[in-house]
């Protein structure tokens, strides 16, 4: 039996050699269409503990991410705001493809870790309260940022960017531009448009653009006609002083 | 003077013989209760329909496929192990294999029969799991629909438009990919343990090869990578590439994580997936009647 198992054992070699490139392309076609997306590298092993990483790398690389996740629900609610950052950072490496986690994890730097470090008491002088609100909005922004590398066809990541640069960051051109790039990827919702053009319509030296591009958006007719593009679009009239017939509050 | 029917002359290969095996594989392994683990299953899917009330909706559906998709494919993969792992020893120890092959059935319908009867199994198993999953998301997703319903009820047209999108998101065909990939998967688990312990000495022998290979099969492409990257000693590199060769690229077969968020898997590819996954069964059947052939019993 032995002679039949070096056989068998030798088969299974020669049909590897084989294999190998066939496997290579296929996983290079599978890479292509957007699968394996997670690099488990050796550093998450770190991370995620001998158990954790085993279960990552048998086919429960979700799950594993997902149980972070349900951790990092738990580390909101004791306010650890530093565990949170590293439970999304991993979930996130594990799971680069789920829109909800770099959504989360965005929204919970941003608005959460960063607001707390504002009133945090701990911090005596109003610069350092500051200082550490914008290393939240950082990692909330860096969030963001990598979540549109893994997902570039996703408009939501970028309207979260745009809202991020618009109220957090007070950067009205970087919303602008997030928005505005949200707004041509296919399933954008239609507010992205006019948020881009509100946004540019903030920047100086931009009012020549932006007025064109919320004219655009009123030539279409009157369902973007609404209160914030009239009142835009008549701040810029006066502010550009343009010629009446360019305008649409004549009467000014 | 009454004259007996002639026999029918006996062949080679038969297919009745091998569907026979298969058969009473399949009813041998289900009075085994392997199915109990689908019990376990069930408690974890809704253990976990009620741990994730506290995120929104849409984040509740992601993980119940993350967890469902996920449990699928570790209890899959234990069934196929455990299960294959112990059929020959048992027919061994029961007898029935000298029963079987006391007949003119030649190995190779054995092997072949048991495999079948095993795969069969593993539908069964893969397909009542998915079953529970479709339900499950059935429920939450009409619970769902209930709270929009009540929080919408004066504009109709919004919340059919809303409950259509949720639809869309919670039930999608690509579901159906995840579950054949699956079921490839622990179709070459089966197929490998069978190849295993027709070698093997003990049952657990077989189970702690064939787990040690399940690893390795899911490490090696990151292992590959890291000594490529590492640009390592000769040695390591040959190594690495013995692994690659000797043993299964588990990893190929794992799109669930990326359909479970809405890739879509094309046609061709996962076609191709499963002629891999299938070329993979082939090779470790040859490998196991190549050993079974001239196994003492």
């Amino acid at each position: 039996m032995l002679r039949r198992l070096l056989l068998a054992l030798a088969l299974l070699l020669l049909v590897g050699v084989v294999r190998l490139p066939f496997e290579t392309a296929l996983q290079a076609e599978q890479r292509a269409a957007g699968f394996h997306a997670a690099r488990v590298g050796l550093d998450l092993r770190q991370r995620l503990g001998q158990t954790g990483f085993l279960a990552a790398l048998s086919g429960c690389r979700a799950v594993v991410a997902d149980l972070l996740c349900i951790e990092a629900y738990s580390a909101w609610e004791r306010v650890e705001w530093g565990r949170l950052n590293w439970l999304f950072e991993t979930a996130s490496s594990l799971q680069p493809r789920a829109l909800f986690i770099w959504e989360m994890a965005s929204w919970h730097m941003g608005y959460n870790a960063s607001r707390a470090a504002r009133e945090d008491p701990r911090w005596k002088l109003e610069a350092q309260r500051r200082r550490a609100e914008r290393q939240y909005l950082e990692l909330s922004r860096g969030f963001l940022q990598r979540g549109i590398a893994a997902l570039p066809n996703e408009p939501k990541l970028y309207e979260l960017l745009g809202t991020l640069e618009r109220d957090k960051f007070n950067d009205p051109l970087a919303a602008s531009v997030a928005y505005g790039t949200g707004a041509t990827l296919p399933g954008a919702k239609g507010y992205l448009r006019r948020f881009s053009a509100y946004c540019l319509a903030q920047v100086p030296g931009r009012e020549v653009e932006a007025h064109a591009r919320l004219r655009a958006l009123y030539d279409l007719g009157p369902q973007e006609h609404l209160p914030t593009l009239l009142k835009e679009m008549r701040r810029l009239e006066e502010k550009l002083a343009l010629p009446p017939e360019q305008r649409i509050y004549k009467d000014r | 003077m009454s004259t007996a029917a002639p026999l029918p002359a006996h062949r080679l290969f038969s297919p009745a013989r091998v569907g026979a095996i298969a058969r009473n594989t399949l009813t041998e392994l289900t009075r085994q209760k392997v199915f109990y683990l689908l019990l376990l299953f069930g408690l974890l899917l809704i253990g976990s329909s009620v741990l994730l009330v506290r995120f929104s909706f849409q984040d509740q559906f992601q993980m119940l496929k993350d967890i469902s998709l996920g449990a699928m494919s570790i209890f899959g993969s234990l069934l196929a192990i455990l299960a294959t792992a112990a059929m020959l020893p048992r027919d061994i120890e029961e007898r029935t294999l000298y029963t079987i092959l006391a007949k003119p059935v030649p190995r190779v319908e054995y092997v072949l029969g048991k495999f079948l009867g095993i795969a069969g199994m593993l539908a069964c198993a893969l397909f009542l799991m998915g079953l529970l999953f479709l339900l499950i998301l059935f429920v939450r997703e009409r619970g769902v629909e209930a709270e929009m319903a009540a929080s919408l009820s004066g504009d109709a047209a919004a919340l059919a438009a809303q409950i259509e999108t949720l639809r869309a998101q919670v039930f999608h065909p690509n579901l159906l990919a995840a579950g054949l990939t699956i079921f490839a998967k622990t179709c070459v688990l089966a197929a490998l343990t069978l190849f295993v312990s027709t070698f093997a000495t003990s049952q657990i022998f077989t189970v702690f090869i064939v787990t040690t290979a399940y690893f390795i099969g899911h490490f090696q492409a990151t292992a590959r990578e890291y000594w490529q990257a590492m640009g390592g000693a000769a040695w390591s590199k040959a190594f690495a590439g013995f692994v690659a060769i000797l043993f299964p690229d588990l990893q190929i077969f794992n799109l669930v994580d990326e359909i479970a968020v809405g890739v879509a898997v094309p046609l061709a590819l996962l076609g191709k997936t499963l002629v891999l996954g299938g070329f993979y069964v082939l090779i470790y059947l040859l490998a196991a009647q190549l050993v079974f052939a001239q196994k003492e019993l």
